[in-house]
């Protein structure tokens, strides 16, 4: 991709650096805040996540970076005492506007968790959950939608034999591919994916790792991850979180080698964090 | 503190914890084994020729060829018995009047014991009730009353500085000197002849009706009162339950209110079960008037009101338990409030909430207080689905406890009220095995 990457708003304190605007952004936080009660987690931080593309959000613990995340699908609405202030959007629209529909929200923008999540049913009923919802009754019909989803989140073959055997009997890798063909059934159009290897071993994590640079092109992708080997290698563009705020936001590749901030510079280094 | 101090702990502790464990399952064992041994009396009991005439006659159970055969025996061997005293009635005529009147009293004694054990005499009307025209059904009731033919019971004041006693005086001495001096040793002789006992498996004595007040038949309106007061108690309690608990955990705040409700159903489970029943007659019969009387309409109110709390509580832990995850989960993938609570929140809290709506309806089952005043009769027929809405049922709980506290004749329906107390416990006993069963089952499903 290369120079036709755009970095709207980039706010990076002194480092801001403008690239030629060619790829529409998906998701644009502008001046975005998150307040649990009185206290900021998220402090007016401004970038885009363009379609298509990976976009990774590193920081060290509790710098905000799971709590932006769940703004973007407003899953923070469960938590009482948590507020916003600020712009963000999904293809144009507030997110936290008054017009907006949650629920259809919810359904274009995806999520993985950090623990595999499965519901305690059959892998057939946990991938056919979403389809369900909204009205799809046809069996044949749902078939078709789990045995896609589950070989989009290459699962397929190691579960077609037993789709209707309990989820909870998977390895924590394979439930965790089978939530993200859970969130794949829906056919969203983002997925946010909070930390979803930190619970996983080498392996299994090279698998969704795989799976995400699969996925990349057809749906837009927000992770976030502690792990920086991890978003060196699958992300297109990385943004620094520290401390609620936005410290850098750039290619992931010109982060890593030549970041502007001394901040990014010490925490890719692992001096801090 | 020293190595071998704490290993003495550790040991003395563990020892005592053996011994509470020991003490408990004694105390079950000593409450349990006579109600299982007693109770099974009900079920299995050396029956005599009487008890399978009267099943014949007054249930239709038995070949009558065979009972009328075994009949016919007894009675032949009933017959020098009855001999004997018509022979002494026509000795007793010519005797002197004083001795005349004073032997006539001892007779008409004699006779009714006799009536007691073997059933009317040749040449007796035939009985109204049930229990008068037959004799001792069971075996052991029947020695008991071959007693009182043998023996008369009087009282010695001959000590007036101490208590009068009883002394059992036997009745060949009444008789001495007469006919019927012999007859006691003829009738203990022939006691096993006249009446024929038989090893029998009643089985139906929970399926069968009860004739005469519980003297005959089974215990079978009692069972399917207490099985309607249970199921219709859950009916009532178990989606207000459910409801409620739902509510609590997922939609009220955590305000003052929602704190104070919480405590009243905390409060509401520790009010004594009597109050519920007298709270049930007041409001659901007095005030609502479900139905113009006691019924099982009332009574399942009155229980359900009883059971309510305990199937909140626990139906909100279990909610409380499932992780944030699954609702996490579901609402990432579009579904609303209610639907997350409807398709992922209540499955997984399943467990939970059914272990205490059957715990809870072992209790209903069990429980008598709410239903004095409500449902319960002391004798009644089975009832239809549909009387249920306006008529009172027999329990087991109630009944157990009306047999002891005011049937006339407790002491001749001792293997009754134990069948009753048997089946009662392993009703009770029966729900909670399938509580801890149901449980684990469910948990496995949901654990894969």
């Amino acid at each position: 991709m290369g120079s036709s990457i755009s970095l709207l708003g980039m706010e990076c304190r002194g480092c801001a650096q403008e690239l030629p605007a060619e790829i529409r952004p998906r998701i644009s936080a502008r001046d975005f805040s998150v307040y649990y009660g009185s206290i900021a987690a998220v402090k007016r931080v401004a970038f885009d996540m363009p379609d298509g593309l990976i976009t990774a959000i590193i920081g060290p613990s509790g710098c905000g970076k799971s709590t932006f995340l769940r703004s973007i699908n407003r899953m923070n609405d469960l938590i009482p005492r948590c507020s916003v202030s600020g712009s963000l959007t999904f293809d144009g629209h507030e997110i936290y506007g008054p017009d907006i529909d949650v629920i259809a929200l919810r359904q274009r923008i995806g999520m993985v968790f950090q623990k595999p999540n499965p519901f305690p049913k059959s892998i057939f009923d946990n991938v056919a959950y979403g389809p369900r919802l909204q009205g799809v009754r046809d069996r044949s019909k749902l078939a078709e939608i789990v045995e896609r989803s589950l070989a989009r989140a290459a699962l397929w073959d190691e579960v077609k034999d037993r789709l209707h055997d309990n989820a909870l009997g998977l390895s924590g890798g394979q439930q965790q591919r089978l939530c993200i063909a859970r969130s794949l059934a829906v056919e969203p159009d983002v997925l946010l994916m909070d930390e979803p290897t930190s619970a996983l071993d080498p392996r299994a994590t090279a698998k969704i790792e795989e799976l995400m640079l699969e996925l990349r092109g057809t749906y837009t992708i927000v992770i976030v991850t502690h792990n920086m080997q991890q978003a060196a290698r699958v992300s297109d563009l990385t943004a620094f979180l520290y401390e609620g705020e936005l410290i850098e936001f750039d290619r992931t590749g010109t982060l890593f080698s030549r970041p502007k901030c001394k901040k990014t510079e010490d925490y890719i280094t692992g001096r801090f964090g | 503190m020293r190595i071998e101090t704490r290993k003495l702990l550790d040991k003395s502790f563990s020892g005592a914890g053996w011994i509470s464990v020991f003490l408990m399952v004694a105390a079950l064992a000593i409450i349990l084994l006579p109600i299982a041994w007693r109770g099974a009396g009900a079920f299995v009991f050396r029956a005599t020729v009487e008890h399978r005439r009267m099943m014949l006659e007054l249930f239709g159970v038995g070949d009558p060829a065979e009972v009328s055969a075994e009949t016919a025996a007894a009675a032949e061997a009933r017959r020098p018995i009855y001999d004997m005293l018509a022979r002494f009635r026509a000795e007793l005529s010519a005797m002197p009047v004083a001795d005349r009147r004073r032997m006539a009293g001892r007779l008409a004694q004699l006779e009714n014991a006799l009536r007691d054990l073997l059933g009317p005499l040749p040449g007796d009307p035939i009985p109204v009730l049930p229990r008068q025209r037959y004799g001792q059904t069971r075996w052991d009731r029947a020695l008991k009353k071959l007693e009182t033919v043998l023996f008369r019971e009087t009282w010695d004041y001959s000590d007036p500085t101490r208590m009068g006693r009883k002394v059992m005086v036997p009745r060949a001495e009444d008789f001495k000197g007469t006919s019927l001096e012999p007859f006691f040793a003829d009738v203990k002789m022939r006691v096993a002849d006249m009446l024929r006992p038989k090893l029998a498996f009643y089985w139906r004595f929970l399926t069968d009706e009860s004739r005469d007040s519980h003297f005959f038949g089974g215990i079978w309106p009692e069972m399917l009162g207490t099985i309607y007061l249970t199921i219709g108690a859950a009916m009532f309690a178990v989606p207000m339950g459910i409801i409620s608990a739902v509510y609590l955990t997922e939609y009220a705040g955590d305000d003052r209110l929602t704190g104070a409700l919480r405590t009243f159903i905390g409060a509401l489970a520790g009010v004594p079960s009597i109050v519920f029943g007298l709270f049930g007659l007041a409001f659901f019969i007095n005030t609502m008037k479900v139905s113009q009387s006691k019924s099982v309409l009332a009574g399942s109110l009155t229980l359900a009101l009883l059971i309510l709390p305990t199937i909140i509580r626990a139906s909100e832990e279990a909610i409380r338990a499932v992780p944030a995850a699954y609702k996490e989960a579901a609402l990432s993938l579009g579904a609303g409030k209610g639907r997350t609570i409807i398709t992922v929140v209540l499955p997984a809290a399943m467990p939970g909430i059914l272990t205490g709506i059957i715990i809870s309806m072992g209790r209903a089952a069990g429980e008598t207080a709410p239903i004095i005043f409500t449902a319960a009769v002391s004798v009644g027929d089975p009832l239809s689905l549909l009387e249920t809405l306006s008529q009172p049922t027999p329990a087991l709980p109630w009944n157990v406890y009306n047999m002891c506290t005011e049937h006339q004749k407790l002491d001749e329906l001792r293997h009754v009220q134990f069948g009753m107390v048997l089946v009662l416990v392993m009703v009770v006993l029966a729900l909670n095995v399938a509580a801890i069963w149901l449980r684990a089952r469910i948990s496995r499903k949901l654990k894969g």
